[in-house]
């Protein structure tokens, strides 16, 4: 067992919880992550296999969820698989083998912020924040948007008021500003 | 003293009292009052000078078409120039200021520019300050900003902020008169999403301006009910103060909500305005109708405006312009105006109507087949002069005049895809055309549906239409359907000064010369007159003009054509348009996984696209930052040091085909390179020209990581996935960006094994991880990571990384490793130059012209294969003796300075364009050598070595004397990096 000890996106010893008005924006440090583009030819067989992984195949603008992730539809014939990180630190090498040669597995683990926002808000604030038609969401929904010039998804999870969403890593501290930001306007 | 010119009725808030100020006096009116209707009703007409003359001038409008009555509102920093007063909600405390004097509002003294009048025609810049050339800038056009123009900036920071924001409707409904309301509620009771947006503080429309009845309501009464059904209903959004300021592709509107423009001071954390980008299916526009004037001469005096905007007054704010009004109309509207104000209690001078058969009344008098000629007032309307059907003139007493030319439909959104309006010859007027933006039906007045009635059946069946409802019209309110009775009549035969657009002083006499001078395009009008320029783009004027146009060219107005409706609709703050993108937040930054330790050793940034990098670390003593990176470039070449490398691109290619990917996108060879190694590989664009370099180390038969320059991780990434997509679809291969996901580290220098050999968990000797390796490992007893064996400063070095959560700890752990042998973190700055000493190229040598042949690559362009670039890269041009090659320029004198950007000159001869031998690239100062060195590209270089030569730049006036070497200053033969 190594001793290096992880780093919150933000940089806190904890991860960061910031409720203004009636939204709640916390940062969500738990969740492994790694993509699986299915190879050429092994197309059916990866949507097959994801079916009985997830119980179902992540569509265009879907997610499928579980607690607390489980994969939303990225591209075409592209996902992103997500569990909780401190069962599946190694979550890359379980899907690859898994998968073996019928596709392509990437750890994105490190490549991602995550942010959970949730609040009688939340959609009000989501307006000001990206063009993703938030109101007409329902639970399961992915949408690929941008956030402050930065990439982003925007996965509406079970809950009405809640969204998660995922923005890049290395800017975490610049979308927790848009996002407060957007919050505060919204108070 | 002031007047008080407050009467009964209108829709403020009497109750309540708001103080406000104008040029320091001080004021008061009440909650629902524009800034216009609150000094109207204290008697204040004169708002303004104008734009060129320095007339005095009052309100025209009471809308946001209004080009005069012009103010600077709030102080200091919010200071906000050019804001219509007749649209600017009263709120306590509001500060105003009349713009655009010398002096006091009432005495300007640059009103003397209307005595020179005769000189100050159009075209009279054009024409007068032609020369001498250069005191364009530096005298002539001072003097005529300081004289004409218009507001000006604090040229503070705007205190304020600004969001952006994104809508998605069913159905947007732009103008929330009795069209866009019936529309909103025919819409908004089948459940469809609707947003109804209204520039207005208040909805309604001109229902809040008339005293028509809808069913047993007032018309205004009416419309505050539908607003109230329509607020109870989850599934419309209401947003007054909503200015729709176009109409974009696919759909997409842009509008701007005033948020708090209403309020003295944005509450903390709220925006003062927000710009929507609002998505719909379908949109009725219903943006109404615009009132035109009638041009006669000294038409401009305050007190003459628009009836509809002395109607206004009159019935929504309670306020009579003056006791005493006279009207001039070419048609029925003018009659409904003097009508509202005699039933207020005013006294109508006339109705000065210029059709024989005008309507005739029996509580004031009409003049049929008259023309008001001239008005008098030195601040302000007193008199206007009429010309009567018989030929006989007469003087009027009144301190009001309202013009009722006829109704343009606001046709302004329905042309932003380029459609044009159509004329219709009923109403004078433009209407919309049929090329209109998608999606988009239009009623009400907009439509030229005149009449109330007509707006409310509109706006029904435009809602039923757009959403496809099907069934009968909802039960339609009995209202006033009374048909449009306009003869057009434009302006007075014989007007000299006759003003047709008020904001840019624009006469009759400036159309009639600019037609006379040639310029018969509508469009050559514009530019040479300025007619229909500036914040409300001829929304009063246009019309006037064009109709101008059409008599003196033989024409007929449609014939003549408008010019183009561009957005936005009203002016937009570029606060709006720039929303939270400012200062600090322009754009988002990328922070490295050691940014925080980085901090932590007073690390000087320096952005990298959104990167901030690490430039050096200062240590204390320091005085410049040529000490700090001289000291760790010699730690790192002498010991070991360490560089944050995390933003270099990286890409994941995997799949069955990944090797052949390769090959196709690099030059050289990528299918033979074994597993557990990497390959420096350069990458040509379709044309021949190298596009980016970096590795590929190959984990496995069927994964590669591909590494690019920071600059380009972007560009190469797009450039891959589009020639995985489009090139090769047939390949099995999958890419994606781990650039984020990964945190790397290069650790170089001579004892950069050792230190590495505390950390990792595996035999990294020289023979067991050569030069070139790499290798997934577990580091710090079984952390998975990655580590490559590869050197861009020359050094034994290595680079590793481990998934970016690890990164703060894992650059602690090297530090703490390194200790015993000094180990030294290095910026941007030292890599640099230790780049530069090893001849390696980055961004400057990869500029976009330059070759692999250029680089000393030539060898590199695979012959045995087919890549992206390399047939191209045979080009004869690219390919002739003499060509630029990569060298190194050392200074012949080691104390002179090579800079960068300078060119290559032959010892003896002509220093110019012609005599060009080539140019340095990159220059820096090197330690190790004790000089300045540079890279560079001369022609035939790799022939020229120890050629003695003048680096000349004339850009600063320098000229070295350098000594031509080998590109490789440091290490040639490649001693250390495989040590």
């Amino acid at each position: 067992m190594h001793d290096l000890l992880p780093t919150h996106a933000l940089g806190g010893a904890d991860p960061q919880v910031d409720t203004i008005g009636s939204v709640t924006i916390a940062e969500h440090p738990g969740l492994a992550l790694a993509s699986v583009a299915a190879r050429l030819g092994s197309e059916a067989a990866v949507a097959k296999g994801l079916k009985a992984l997830l119980g179902e195949t992540p569509l265009p603008g879907r997610a499928v969820l579980h607690d607390p992730e489980a994969g939303f539809w990225m591209g075409p014939d592209q996902w992103m698989i997500g569990a909780p990180g401190d069962t599946h630190e190694d979550l890359a090498d379980q899907l690859k083998a898994r998968f073996g040669d019928t596709a392509s597995v990437t750890e994105q683990t490190g490549a991602w912020v995550a942010f959970d926002v949730t609040g009688a808000a939340m959609p009000d604030m989501c307006e000001l924040l990206c063009a993703v038609p938030i109101r007409r969401m329902v639970a399961g929904d992915a949408q690929r948007t941008m956030i402050h010039q930065l990439g982003c998804f925007v996965i509406r999870r079970a809950a009405d008021d809640h969204i998660r969403i995922l923005g890049p890593r290395a800017s975490a501290g610049s979308l927790h500003h848009a996002l407060v930001n957007a919050a505060r306007s919204v108070a | 003293m002031t007047k008080d010119n407050r009467i009964a009725g209108g829709q403020i808030d009497r109750a309540k009292t708001l103080r406000f100020s104008f040029d320091g006096k001080s004021y008061t009116g009440h909650p629902g009052d524009t800034l216009a209707s609150a000094l109207l009703a204290n008697g204040v007409r004169l708002m303004g000078r104008s734009f060129k003359y320095h007339r005095p001038r009052g309100p025209l409008t009471a809308g946001s078409e209004e080009p005069n009555a012009l103010v600077e509102l709030r102080g200091g920093a919010r200071k906000e120039p050019n804001t219509r007063a007749t649209t600017a909600e009263l709120f306590d405390g509001l500060l105003a200021h009349s713009q655009n004097r010398m002096g006091s509002l009432k005495f300007d003294l640059l009103a003397i520019n209307d005595r020179l009048s005769t000189f100050l025609t159009a075209g009279f810049y054009y024409k007068t300050f032609m020369w001498p050339a250069p005191l364009w800038e530096k005298l002539y056009e001072p003097i005529i900003r300081r004289a004409a123009g218009l507001g000006s900036l604090s040229l503070k920071d705007d205190p304020d902020v600004y969001d952006k924001g994104f809508l998605h409707c069913d159905l947007l409904i732009i103008g929330a008169g009795p069209a866009g309301l019936m529309a909103a509620l025919t819409a908004g009771r089948s459940g469809a999403d609707v947003i109804l947006a209204d520039e207005d503080f208040r909805m309604g429309g001109r229902l809040n301006s008339e005293t028509l009845t809808i069913g047993d309501d007032t018309g205004a009464d009416w419309a505050a009910a539908a607003v109230a059904e329509l607020a109870t209903l989850p599934n419309v959004r209401l947003m007054p103060r909503t200015t729709v300021i176009g109409a974009f592709d696919h759909g997409i509107y842009g509008a701007v909500e005033r948020v708090s423009d209403h309020v003295h001071t944005p509450d903390d954390g709220k925006p003062r305005q927000i710009l929507w980008r609002i998505y719909t299916q379908k949109t009725v526009l219903a943006a109404g109708a615009l009132e035109r004037p009638i041009a006669f001469d000294n038409n401009d005096r305050p007190g003459v405006m628009l009836g509809s905007a002395l109607r206004t007054y009159a019935n929504r704010f309670g306020v009579a312009v003056d006791r005493r009004v006279a009207i001039f109309t070419n048609n029925d509207d003018g009659h409904r105006t003097a009508a509202d104000l005699h039933a207020k209690g005013l006294k109508i001078s006339a109705v000065v109507d210029t059709r024989p058969d005008a309507p005739r009344n029996t509580d004031y008098e009409v003049l049929p087949g008259a023309q008001v000629i001239d008005t008098k007032g030195r601040l302000g309307l007193t008199f206007a002069e009429v010309r009567m059907a018989d030929g006989t003139t007469r003087t009027l007493e009144c301190g009001a005049l309202g013009l009722s030319g006829g109704w343009n439909p606001n046709v302004h959104l329905t042309c932003h895809q380029r459609g044009r309006p159509t004329w219709n010859d009923a109403l004078a007027a433009f209407v919309p055309g049929e090329n209109l933006p998608a999606g988009m039906t239009v009623s009400g007045a907009a439509a030229g549906d005149m009449s109330t009635a007509g707006a409310l059946r509109g706006g029904a069946q435009a809602a039923k239409a757009a959403l496809g409802l099907k069934g009968r019209l909802p039960a339609l309110p009995d209202t006033e359907d009374a048909p449009v009775n306009v003869t057009p009549f434009w302006y007075v035969e014989g007007c000299i000064r006759a003003w047709l657009d008020q904001q840019n002083d624009v006469t009759v006499k400036d159309v009639k010369l600019s037609h006379q001078e040639g310029f018969r395009s509508v469009e050559h009008l514009k530019r040479y007159t300025t007619l229909g320029m500036a914040t409300d783009q001829g929304k009063t004027s246009n019309m006037g003009g064009l109709a101008i146009m059409a008599e003196l060219a033989g024409k007929a107005i449609p014939e003549v054509g408008t010019t183009i409706f561009r957005p936005p609709y009203t002016p937009v703050a570029i606060g709006a348009f720039g929303g939270r993108h400012r200062g600090q937040d322009f754009h988002p930054k990328r922070l490295t996984p050691s940014h925080a330790w980085a901090e932590e050793q007073g690390a000087v940034f320096v952005e990298v696209g959104n990167w901030l990098r690490a430039q050096w670390f200062p240590r204390p003593g320091e005085t410049h930052w040529r000490e700090s990176v001289d000291r760790e470039v010699l730690a790192t070449r002498g010991s070991v040091g360490v560089c944050d490398v995390t933003t270099l691109g990286k890409v994941d290619v995997q799949g069955a085909d990944a090797a052949d990917f390769l090959n196709k996108i690099y030059c050289n060879g990528f299918a033979k390179l074994a597993v557990g190694k990497t390959r420096y590989g350069l990458m040509l664009r379709e044309d021949g020209i190298a596009m980016d370099d970096g590795t590929a180390a190959r984990l496995a038969e069927d994964h590669f990581v591909v590494t690019t320059t920071t600059a380009n991780a972007l560009p190469v990434y797009r450039h891959m996935e589009f020639v995985r997509q489009c090139l090769f679809p047939d390949m099995d291969v999958q890419l994606i960006s781990t650039t984020e996901a990964w945190a790397q580290y290069a650790v170089a220098g001579p004892n950069s094994r050792k230190v590495l050999e505390k950390i990792v968990d595996q035999d990294i000797s020289n023979e067991a991880f050569p030069f070139m390796a790499c290798a997934n490992i577990t580091v710090c007893g079984g952390l998975r990571a990655r580590l490559f064996r590869i050197s861009f400063s020359g050094e034994l070095a290595y680079e590793i990384a481990v998934p970016t959560t690890y990164g703060d700890a894992l650059m602690r752990r090297i530090m703490q490793a390194g200790e015993e042998f000094d180990i030294t973190p290095y910026g941007t700055e030292a890599l640099g130059v230790m780049r530069i000493e090893k001849g390696h190229a980055a961004g400057n040598e990869l500029n976009g012209t330059t070759t692999a042949q250029n680089l000393g690559m030539g060898r590199m362009v695979s012959k045995k294969k087919d890549s992206i670039g390399s047939t191209l890269s045979e080009r004869p041009g690219l390919n002739a003796d003499g060509d630029l090659r990569q060298v190194g320029i050392k200074p012949v004198n080691p104390a002179d300075k090579v800079p960068a950007g300078a060119h290559l000159m032959n010892a003896n001869g002509p220093v110019d364009a012609a005599h060009d031998q080539g140019y340095a690239t990159s220059a820096c100062y090197s330690p190790v050598l004790g000089c300045h060195i540079a890279l560079g590209f001369l022609k035939n270089g790799s022939d020229r070595v120890g050629e003695q030569m003048r680096l000349v730049s004339p850009l600063t006036g320098v000229t070295t004397k350098v000594e031509i070497v080998s590109a490789h200053f440091v290490d040639p033969e490649g001693e250390r990096l495989r040590a």
